[in-house]
C-alpha cells in the first residue's frame, strides 16, 4: 500500500487495535459494579441442568450421594457455587453425603465446604452418620478403578484418620456400586470424564458433573446416556440456584446465591466484550472501505 | 540387546495380560487391572521425589550461577520447603501428627487458604481480561468462515446470560413483538449450537482420539513404537 494511503487510513487501522488497557478497565468495571450492587435475575434451567436437579430431587431420603472435589483454588470461584447449591439440595433431601477428592487441591476445599455450608446451615447433619469426608487419595483414574470394586482397599481411614470400620455411614458401603449417584466437580484431569469411564460405565453408577464453562462442551457427548446431567460454569450454578429457590422458597430464601449474583457480572462482561467486537469489526470494515477508495483514487 | 529386548518383552507381557484381563473377570485375571493401578501409584510416588529433587537442582543451580531472575528461584524454593515442612510435620495441627494435613488451624491449611488460594484465583481471574482483549482482536468477519464463527460466538455469549429474556421483555413492553420473539429464541439457538454442531465436533474428536489410543497401544505392545525407551531405542 502506498504511504499516503497508509497515513490516511492510519487512524482507522489504529482503532482496530486499541490499547488493551482500555479493554481491561471496561472489563474490570463490568465485573466489579454488578457484584457490588448484588443484583440477581431468575434463570430458566436448561434441560442438562434440570436433569441433574431432577435426579437429586427424586432420590429418596437416605440415598447415598458421592461428591468428588476434583478442582483447585484456580477454578474454585466458578465451581464452588455449584458445590454449595448441590450440597444444600442434598442435605435438604436428607441424603447421605460422601465427600472425597481425586485432586490434592480438592481436600482443603472439601473441609472449607463442610465448615462454611454443611455445619452452619445443617446443624442436624452428624459427621459419620449423615456425611463423611474421605479426603484425598493419589492415583487419579487408578484410584477410581480400584474403589469401583472395593472401597476399603484404598480407604482404610477417613480424612481425619478415623478407622473406616468405626464410621457408621461407611458400614453400608463396600464399593462405589453402593452409591446412588456420583457428582464430580471440576472439568480437568482426572475429573468428570474419568468418573464416567472408570466408575459410571463399568459399575453402572449414575454420574453427574459440574465443571467450568470452558470444559462443558467437551462433556456434552456423554449426556444423557453416560452422564445424568451437567452444570457448566456460573450459568449452570445460576440455573440450579434459581430452580432450587423457586421449588423450595422457604428453605432457600436466606441462603446466598453466588451463582445468580456472578451471572449478572458475567452478563455485563459478555455485553462489553460483544460491544468491543462490534466496534472492532466496524473499524475493520471502515478501514477496508477507505483503503479500497484511496487505492482506486491513486 | 538387554536394554531394548527386556523392556519390550515386559511391555508386551503386561499389555497383553491387561487386555486379556478385561475379558476374564475371574482370578487371577479379575483384579489385575486394579492391582496394576496400585503399582502405578507406588511408582508415581518415586516420580514425586524425582520431581522435587529436579526442582531443587534447577533452582539451586539458577541461584548459584546468578542467572536472570534468580530471585524468583528463592521464592520458589522457600515456598516448596515451607509447604513441605508444614505438611510433613503437621506444624500447628490441632490433632497432632496423626491429624488430617488440612485440618483447620494447621500451618499447612493457613498457608493454603491465605496464600495459595488467592494467588491461584488471581491468576485464573486474569484470564477474563486476556480473553476479552484477544476476542476484540481475533473476531473479525474477514470471510465466510470467520463470520459464521463470529455469529456463533455472539449467540453463545448472549445466550449464556439472562440478557436475551431481559431484552425480550423490554421489546415486548415497547410493543415490538418480532424483536421480543427473536431475543426469546436466542437461548434455544444457544442450546442447539451446543447440542448439535458442538456435539458432532466433540464426538468426532473423541472417536479420533480413541482410535489413536488403540493404535498407539497396539504399536507399544507389539514393539513397533520404541521411543519410550529413550535414545538407545533404535
Amino acid at each position: 500500500m502506498p504511504d499516503d494511503v497508509k497515513n490516511k487510513a492510519g487512524l482507522l487501522e489504529r482503532l482496530q487495535f486499541i490499547d488493551r488497557r482500555y479493554i481491561f478497565i471496561f472489563i474490570a468495571l463490568a465485573v466489579i459494579i454488578p457484584l457490588l450492587l448484588g443484583l440477581r435475575f431468575e434463570e430458566e434451567p436448561s434441560p442438562i441442568v434440570l436433569a441433574l436437579y431432577d435426579k437429586i430431587d427424586e432420590m429418596p431420603p437416605g440415598s447415598r450421594l458421592l461428591m468428588s472435589f476434583d478442582y483447585g483454588p484456580t477454578t474454585a470461584p466458578e465451581i464452588q457455587p455449584m458445590v454449595d447449591v448441590i450440597l444444600r439440595h442434598a442435605c435438604l433431601k436428607d441424603l447421605k453425603v460422601y465427600l472425597m477428592a481425586v485432586w490434592a487441591t480438592g481436600q482443603s476445599l472439601t473441609v472449607q465446604t463442610v465448615e462454611q455450608v454443611l455445619m452452619p446451615e445443617f446443624p442436624d447433619y452428624e459427621y459419620g452418620i449423615d456425611y463423611v469426608n474421605l479426603g484425598y487419595k493419589a492415583g487419579n483414574q487408578g484410584l477410581i478403578r480400584v474403589i469401583v470394586d472395593d472401597m476399603k482397599r484404598m480407604y482404610s481411614t477417613d480424612a481425619n484418620g478415623t478407622d473406616i470400620e468405626e464410621i457408621p455411614i461407611m458400614k453400608q458401603v463396600s464399593s462405589l456400586k453402593d452409591m446412588d449417584l456420583i457428582v464430580s466437580f471440576g472439568g480437568g484431569f482426572p475429573g468428570i470424564k474419568e468418573w464416567i469411564l472408570f466408575a459410571g460405565d463399568p459399575g453402572g453408577i449414575p454420574v453427574g458433573g459440574a465443571c467450568t464453562a470452558v470444559s462443558a462442551p467437551q462433556l456434552y457427548p456423554y449426556y444423557p446416556n453416560q452422564m445424568v446431567g451437567l452444570l457448566g460454569g456460573i450459568k449452570g450454578a445460576a440455573e440450579y440456584e434459581s430452580h432450587v429457590l423457586n421449588t423450595y422458597p422457604e428453605a432457600f430464601a436466606k441462603t446466598p446465591t453466588p451463582g445468580m449474583n456472578m451471572m449478572v457480572a458475567q452478563m455485563v462482561a459478555h455485553i462489553v466484550i460483544m460491544l468491543f467486537i462490534v466496534f472492532g469489526n466496524v473499524m475493520y470494515f471502515m478501514y477496508r472501505g477507505k483503503e479500497r477508495k484511496l487505492t482506486l483514487e491513486k | 540387546m538387554w536394554r531394548r529386548t527386556v523392556p519390550i518383552m515386559i511391555t508386551f507381557f503386561v499389555g497383553t495380560v491387561l487386555v486379556v484381563a478385561e475379558f476374564i473377570p475371574h482370578k487371577p485375571f479379575g483384579n489385575l487391572g486394579e492391582d496394576f493401578s496400585l503399582y502405578f501409584d507406588i511408582i508415581a510416588v518415586f516420580a514425586f521425589i524425582l520431581g522435587g529433587g529436579n526442582l531443587c537442582r534447577v533452582h539451586f543451580s539458577k541461584i548459584y550461577r546468578g542467572k536472570t531472575d534468580w530471585q524468583f528461584s528463592i521464592v520458589t524454593l522457600l515456598g516448596f520447603f515451607v509447604m513441605l515442612a508444614a505438611g510433613l510435620f503437621k506444624i500447628g495441627n490441632p490433632m497432632g501428627i496423626q491429624g488430617d494435613v488440612t485440618a483447620a488451624g494447621s500451618l499447612f491449611a493457613d498457608l493454603y487458604d491465605s496464600i495459595f488460594t488467592p494467588l491461584q484465583g488471581t491468576m485464573y481471574a486474569l484470564l477474563a481480561f486476556f480473553v476479552a482483549s484477544a476476542s476484540y482482536r481475533a473476531f473479525r468477519a474477514k470471510n465466510i468462515d470467520a463470520s459464521i464463527l463470529l455469529i456463533a460466538a455472539f449467540v453463545i455469549l448472549l445466550g449464556r446470560t439472562p440478557a436475551p429474556s431481559l431484552i425480550a421483555d423490554f421489546f415486548a413492553g415497547a410493543g415490538i413483538g418480532f424483536m421480543a420473539t427473536a431475543f426469546n429464541f436466542v437461548p434455544t439457538l444457544t442450546d442447539w449450537i451446543m447440542d448439535v454442531p458442538n456435539l458432532a465436533g466433540q464426538r468426532a474428536i473423541l472417536i479420533g482420539i480413541a482410535l489413536g489410543v488403540i493404535s498407539m497401544a497396539l504399536r507399544l505392545i507389539l514393539g513397533v513404537e520404541r521411543t519410550y525407551l529413550g535414545a538407545d531405542s533404535k
